[in-house]
């Protein structure tokens, strides 16, 4: 297996959706090449800390404040729109 | 982590009960969908538009617009992912109005082949996320994030961040499975790379990772 076949296949080891017989090539793969560890790692890592980070966390005073301009709107939308159209 | 799941009948999930409460005009079940969902929609349309008030526009559209059309809705689907899709595309409609000189498409051309191929391999500190207080963190994370094609950070963002399923991302964007899994690829790859610089073991000199004395893999 070439380096860029181990690439292509990265998205779907990561998620573990391949095959045993595909998944032992990759793992074969791995255990010779440390530049594909280390970017198989590395690439876990990103996504790891992405998914850890919080980052655009929705305030409480903001997230009560849109609730309620989005049930007022949907109200007004309601009166304006008789229902059963 | 995704596991298979059968398609067959299922009871009528809490969530579909709350949208057939909240089509027969009960505002009270719609609320609770906002309650639930409000979150995940926010940080979606922040990582997309990278505007804080942009999204909190889209917040309130994508609720406006899922409330009118709840007749609409087909129950084939999770709710979720229908309102992920309203958000998505109000949210690119705000980053098209902003950055009109550049094309903001989900299907914009993915390069290249060798594009996403890694340029540096360098190994990672053990927990490099460690070395930096909370603040600069985020800020390394989010410029990092804001630097891909909006199309690659919008797959990476519903997968990868809010751990929809393949098949739900290529549902919420209306693109075809391979073309998630290739931008996700993508967009994995290239954060990674352009995360190396903060993250990389320091002290490795050159940056070449060739003959150093690297310990764990191999040596027992
Ligand atoms: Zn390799």
């Amino acid at each position: 297996m070439k380096c860029s076949e181990f690439l292509n296949e990265l998205t779907n080891y990561l998620d573990g959706v391949l095959d045993a017989r595909t998944k032992s090539e990759l793992d074969d793969h791995l255990a010779w090449c440390h530049n594909c560890y280390v970017v198989c790692d590395t690439t876990r890592k990103t996504i790891e800390i992405y998914r850890d980070s919080e980052l655009y966390e929705l305030p409480d005073d903001l997230r009560t404040r849109l609730r309620s301009a989005i049930m007022s709107k949907c109200t007004a939308s309601k009166k304006s729109q008789p229902p059963g159209s | 982590m995704s596991t298979i799941q059968p398609n067959i009948e299922q009871p009528v999930s809490e969530e579909m009960q709350l949208v057939r409460r909240a089509k027969r005009g009960d505002d009270h079940a719609f609320e609770e969908l906002v309650r639930r969902y409000d979150r995940n929609v926010f940080r979606i349309a922040q990582h997309i538009t990278q505007n804080r008030e942009d999204a909190e526009d889209v917040v309130q559209e994508a609720f406006l617009k899922a409330y009118s059309n709840l007749e609409k809705f087909q129950e084939q689907s999770k709710f979720y992912t229908w309102l992920v899709r309203i958000a998505v595309n109000e949210a690119l409609m705000k980053l098209r109005r902003r950055k009109p000189e550049r094309t903001v498409s989900l299907d914009e051309e993915v390069k290249t082949e060798d594009d996403s191929l890694p340029r540096e391999v360098a190994d990672w500190s053990p927990n490099p996320e460690q070395n930096y207080n909370q603040a600069e963190l985020r800020d390394i994370l989010t410029r990092t994030i804001q630097g891909l094609p909006p199309g690659f950070r919008t797959v990476f963002v519903l997968r990868d961040v809010e751990g929809l399923s393949t098949e739900e991302t290529a549902d919420a964007l209306e693109l075809s499975i391979p073309a998630v899994k290739s931008r996700l690829l993508r967009a994995r790859l290239q954060l990674r790379e352009r995360l190396n610089r903060f993250f990389q073991k320091k002290g490795n000199g050159n940056g070449n990772a060739d003959g150093d004395e690297s310990s764990g893999d191999g040596n027992q």
